[in-house]
């Protein structure tokens, strides 16, 4: 193959990719993507999309387990997990056949293949055959994405135990599962294989599940998991996991309490994900690594003129709609625009369990921590006509201001589609609104999202229907 | 139907002025060409006279109000025959946001709009008054009240020159910090800062000419890179031709030291038009006329009225323009048009002894010349040692449109034009 050359050059097709690439060809850059596996990355395959597809399913499941609650009649519900987890797989693959679709629209070039940066502006692809081609590129965005996490005392096997890859392509339905981590992946599959007859077991080592959520929220979302059956340990540490032919033990120690056993046929580690830095070429150029993270600065630039880094590989929060806001901004830059960068501290965060959760802002301790005055409002779904409607009365809208300025501080949610929700408090903190805009904004009834407003309004104490 | 009276543009930049005096009360009758009020801009004091004739029912912003956005109602007149009764809500209401221009006349006369718009504006929290329109953030504009700031002169760092929450903390940041320092006179103040200094002191409010003078200086400082060259001339030459010409000439039309110089400037600018610019972002303006800014020291400020096309006047038509433009000046009744626009400046300090000094440009001009005294110095002639008058120049630049030998040529013209000012004659 011959030598190329390209405005811009991102190795990974991941949403961080290939988002930055469209991008890149609206603003009349001449761009080229290099992936080694799979269009949409992570995210599109192995992650948020195919969880959503089986979280769906189980949801579907569960109305029908209660479908006498609605005056509907259903015999012999069940399910066939070969079908459940096939259509997971063929959403995700007409979502990467999607993927290809827009690049080839958009004119990006597609190159299969391993990249490894060969010095500045230049990278060797490895497409298995026996010549790497040289690539040249003004400038380069590495994309690469992360991979899971691993317990030095709980290494996946790809057998008894998971990480998401078996866990989204199981061998069988655990009749035990254990899942350590409790973060949005390990909740997610938590609920998914409880919903669907498992009997599970999360192993938390920090104080709270989905730690970086308000406490107040995490501690709600635990009581109604619980209620679900499955079992919650916090401040749990793991000592030693033990392996037989179908079965494993693991051994738990409680901050304060005596180590015992657990038994399950299945475990799934769900404890982060690290940034993909390695085999990267990186030490031929001058940028950074540090913690699994490439040292960025706001706009994505890495110390290497002509080098940038975007995504989970760029640290965290390692979600796939910071992966592509923030290569948006990176590739506005490089065009000669002037972006405003990332906001850290408004990007949403959501996890698709039964109930679901998300935020964003401020938690209730950390809004205090900063010394402000905080105004906080709660609102209970129970109190909200259309959550009654939908037979889904359990939850709750929080909201912090800060008492002195009206700026919204947080917003977090738990209960039906609250990911749904978020993104009005999303929009009210990127324009910076006020309790004032807030409150004067007419919400359509009957919708969940009149639970958003009387939450605003509870701040202020005037809510209507509380 | 009430003739509403509204608050008029003086030039096409100005957005907002004082309202300094009623010269009629309620009540009183007004004849058409009376005048009404005065009305303070940014740099001259001006009084408005009445177009129409009718009584003044009612006035609606009392005098000593600043910030009078243009095209506000400021007052109502009734033709004859009309009563208080033909007065309805909407008549008093704001028209700055029609979208025609300030309804003035070149005569500065009063007019009055007759399909003024009554679009309402509601309520706000901002404490936005200029006509240019500002984005800000609900936040933004609700700190800047409580901080007292105004957000037209801030530059936002949100999507599209957003004014956002971070942009008004770095404000009030930077002014608490400099409110302790030397020049307390920082373009920003905050009631906060002014009650945090324990320091005594008299706060005197500032007038418009101080805040015009803050803003724009700063401006040039801040943005344009400004660069000086010096050069001393000997003058003795132009002192011999001025008294010469000076002798036949009436008091009025005898000619300054200044006028002469800025007659010789002209005469250097047609020499390098190239010092006859202005920078804007997308094109350097070579201007095809000489307008000369001369700088006039007044109450409370200083202003630069303008000699519009110096190339082509006389030495006594600069003398006699000088004059009366610096009487008006000092006078505080220069119109815009006598001090707007401008290509060039010379700002003089010989009469106060200064040797040399370096001034700041006057935008959007690109070059302003600093003139030192006249002193008698030995010189060097010829390997022996004689005197002359010399007197120094410096010449600040705008670097983004005129590079150092551009203003190397100009200052080597003027300096060959001033001292042999025969070349006049060419």
């Amino acid at each position: 193959m011959s030598d190329k050359e390209f405005d811009v050059l991102i190795i990974g097709g991941g949403p961080g990719g290939y988002v930055t690439a469209i991008r890149g060809a609206q603003l009349g850059l001449n761009v080229c993507v290099i992936e080694n596996q799979h269009l949409g990355g992570i995210c599109l395959n192995w992650g948020c999309i195919p969880t959503k597809s089986l979280l769906r399913t189980a949801e579907i499941f569960h109305y029908m387990n209660n479908a006498k609650d609605f005056g509907l009649v259903t015999e012999n519900v069940g399910f066939e997990l070969e079908r459940v987890f096939e259509r997971s797989r063929n959403i995700s693959k007409k979502l990467s056949e999607g993927v290809a679709y827009l690049l080839k629209k958009n004119n990006v070039t597609v190159i299969d293949g391993k990249a490894k940066l060969a010095g500045p502006r230049k990278v060797l692809v490895n497409n298995g055959k026996k010549n790497n081609s040289s690539i040249y590129a003004k400038h380069i965005i590495i994309a690469t994405g992360s991979r899971p996490n691993t317990l030095p005392n709980v290494l996946p096997d790809k057998k008894l135990i998971w990480t998401y890859f078996e866990a989204l392509k199981p061998d069988k339905m655990p009749k035990e599962l254990i899942v350590i981590g409790s973060g949005a992946i390990g909740i997610e599959f938590a609920s998914f294989y409880n919903t669907l007859g498992s009997n599970v077991t999360i192993i938390e080592i920090l104080p709270h599940i989905l730690s970086f959520e308000d406490e107040e929220i995490s501690t709600m979302a635990k009581e109604q998991l619980e209620k679900q059956g499955i079992k919650i340990f916090t401040e749990t540490e793991i000592t030693k996991v033990e392996k037989s032919q179908d079965l494993t033990t693991t051994y738990i120690k409680p901050k304060n309490g005596k180590t015992s056993k657990i038994h399950a046929d299945r475990i799934i580690s769900a404890v982060g994900v690290i940034g993909n830095t390695e085999d990267l070429g990186l030490d031929s150029v001058k940028a950074k690594v540090d913690g699994g993270s490439i040292i960025t600065d706001e706009f994505s630039a890495t110390n290497e003129p002509g080098l940038y880094a975007i995504g989970d590989v760029a640290g965290p929060p390692r979600l796939a709609h910071k992966a592509e806001h923030e290569g948006i901004v990176c590739i506005e830059k490089i065009a000669g625009l002037s972006p405003s960068p990332l906001n850290k501290e408004i990007i949403p965060s959501c996890t698709y369990s039964r109930p679901q959760i998300a935020s964003v802002g401020l938690t209730e301790k950390a809004a205090k921590k900063s010394g402000k005055k905080l105004k906080i409002g709660r609102f209970p779904f129970s109190a909200n006509g259309k959550a009654i409607a939908l037979g889904e009365p359990e939850g709750m809208v929080k909201t912090i201001f800060d008492a002195n300025s009206g700026q919204l501080l947080g917003a977090h949610i738990i209960g039906v589609e609250s990911t749904e929700l978020i993104h009005s408090f999303v929009i009210a903190m990127g324009l910076e609104t006020t309790e004032e805009e807030l409150i004067h904004a007419i919400f359509p009834h009957p919708t969940l999202s009149e639970i958003s407003h009387e939450s605003v309004l509870n701040a202020y104490s005037r809510s209507i229907h509380i | 139907m009430p003739i509403q009276i509204l608050m008029p543009a003086l030039s096409p930049t100005m957005t907002h002025g004082t309202l300094t005096k009623w010269i009629k009360k309620e009540g009183d009758d007004v004849e058409s060409g009376e005048l009404i009020a005065e009305i303070e801009t940014d740099k001259a004091t001006m009084e408005i006279e009445a177009v129409e004739e009718g009584k003044l029912v009612k006035i609606i912003v009392p005098e000593g109000t600043e910030n009078v956005e243009v095209n506000k109602v400021i007052g109502l007149l009734l033709e004859e025959g009309e009563d208080l009764s033909n007065i309805k809500e909407d008549d008093t209401m704001d028209t700055s946001k029609s979208t025609s221009p300030p309804l003035i006349s070149s005569e500065n006369k009063l007019i009055h709009s007759p399909d003024y718009n009554t679009e309402h504006n509601p309520k706000s929290t901002t404490t936005v008054r200029s006509g240019k329109r500002i984005i800000a953030s609900p936040l933004a504009k609700r700190i800047a009240v409580e901080e007292n700031i105004d957000l037209s002169i801030i530059k936002g760092s949100g999507p599209h020159g957003r004014i956002i929450q971070k942009d008004i903390k770095d404000i009030t940041k930077i002014s608490t910090q400099s409110s302790n320092k030397e020049y307390p006179e920082h373009n920003i103040t905050t009631k906060t800062n002014l009650q945090k200094d324990n320091l005594q002191f008299e706060a005197v409010p500032h007038t418009n000419m101080r805040k015009t003078i803050a803003r724009r200086l700063t401006e040039s400082a801040r943005d344009i890179p400004h660069f000086n060259i010096s050069v001393d001339i000997q003058i003795d030459a132009m002192l011999d031709a001025r008294k010469r010409l000076n002798a036949n000439l009436e008091e009025e039309g005898k000619i300054s030291i200044n006028d002469f110089i800025i007659k010789c400037i002209s005469l250097a600018l047609s020499r390098v038009p190239s010092c006859n610019v202005s920078f804007t972002d997308e094109a350097i303006l070579f201007y095809k006329q000489v307008d000369i800014s001369f700088a006039v020291s007044i109450d409370g400020g200083l202003i630069t009225p303008i000699i519009k096309d110096v190339v082509n006047k006389s030495f006594s038509a600069i003398a006699r323009e000088t004059k009366e433009l610096a009487k008006q000046a000092k006078a505080g009744k220069l119109k815009p048009e006598d001090y707007e626009g401008g290509t060039f400046t010379i700002s003089n300090m010989g009469m106060f002894g200064i040797k040399s000094f370096n001034s700041i440009i006057n935008p959007p001009q690109a070059a302003i010349l600093s003139v030192g005294a006249g002193q008698i110095s030995p010189i060097v002639d010829n390997g022996s040692i004689s005197t002359a008058t010399i007197m120094n120049v410096t010449l600040a630049v705008d670097h983004r449109c005129i590079d150092g030998a551009t203003a190397a040529d100009f200052i080597r013209e003027l300096k060959s034009i001033i001292e042999e000012p025969l070349q006049f004659m060419l």
